[in-house]
């Protein structure tokens, strides 16, 4: 019983055989418990934006907060159902895929940039373009190490 | 009636980013994320053009709320990004890492620009 690889997906990774699996315990409830997930994630992401508006020409504050505390949720998350523990079928896809995946976003990301330079803000652009992506891996390295070193697993894995 | 709307399209958009993406992995036999890549870059040029035809009144602020902020927001996802490009450097796959970065950016940064290039030729 070698040392578990954890998924590279979280959506879904079909090299491991149990996400593999998963349509076939009910497609149903599969996609229902993501839709439900994805909304949370996606109001509560809207909610953020609604408190912190930001010009054309701004940095876009709130989008950056989401998509950088969602990375970080999504590190813990990921080491506490596939390397601390086992979680039933329905969590990963719940959380990691419905909440979290609602809540952070890409085409907000990408579309602010556009908007910031077509603003005549390309410095502000660029600033938030790199400034998201150092913040959001950072944040889910600090999230995957912060659950392993409070779980206690991964001690045996830098070997890769 | 906007938090509904937004509702109502990430209801749909977090579903669908899940079997596109198991799609896309039956299809490619790789440690690559091609099925994120594909959602994040149709997002972008999806989201771009509504924002787009929004700047011109094309298209309502209702649809953006539906189709944008709901549906476009989570089909797209920033936490999957960084979870695989972190794995990924963790499994030693350090240029698939680097490539996914650059190549997410690059995409969804040029799907953007399209989609609003796109929606300005549609309806200036």
């Amino acid at each position: 019983m070698g040392p578990r690889r954890p998924p590279v997906d979280p959506d879904v990774d079909l090299s491991v055989p149990r996400q593999r699996a998963e349509l076939r315990g009910g497609t149903a409830s599969l996609l229902a418990v993501i839709a439900v997930g994805g909304m949370t994630g996606a109001v509560a992401r809207h909610g953020l934006a609604v408190a912190l508006p930001h010009p054309p020409h701004g940095f876009p504050w709130s989008t950056f907060a989401v998509n950088v505390s969602g990375c970080l949720l999504i590190g813990v998350l990921m080491v506490l159902i596939t390397e601390a523990w086992t979680a039933p079928r329905l969590v990963r896809p719940f959380l990691g895929v419905g909440v979290l995946g609602g809540y952070t976003t890409f085409s907000t990301y990408a579309v602010e940039v556009q908007q910031a330079v077509a603003a005549g803000a390309a410095r502000t652009g660029l600033l938030y373009l790199a400034g998201t992506i150092v913040a959001a891996l950072t944040a889910v390295f600090l999230g995957i190490t912060l659950a392993r070193l409070a779980t206690g697993v991964g001690r045996d894995r830098s070997g890769g | 009636m906007t938090v509904i709307l937004v509702a109502l399209g990430a209801a749909l958009g977090a579903p669908l980013r899940y079997l596109v993406d198991r799609a896309v992995q039956a299809r490619h036999d790789s440690v690559f994320p091609w099925g994120t890549l594909t959602v994040n870059a149709v997002g972008s040029l999806v989201l771009g053009v509504l924002i787009g035809g929004a700047a011109v009144d094309a298209v309502p602020g209702s649809l953006v709320a539906l189709l944008g902020v709901g549906l476009c927001g989570a089909l797209t996802t920033y936490s999957t990004f960084g979870y695989e490009t972190i794995r990924l450097f963790e499994d030693g796959a350090r240029r698939h890492a680097l490539v996914n970065v650059g190549v997410s950016v690059v995409a969804g940064l040029a799907a953007a620009f399209v989609g609003v290039t796109l929606a300005e030729l549609l309806w200036a």
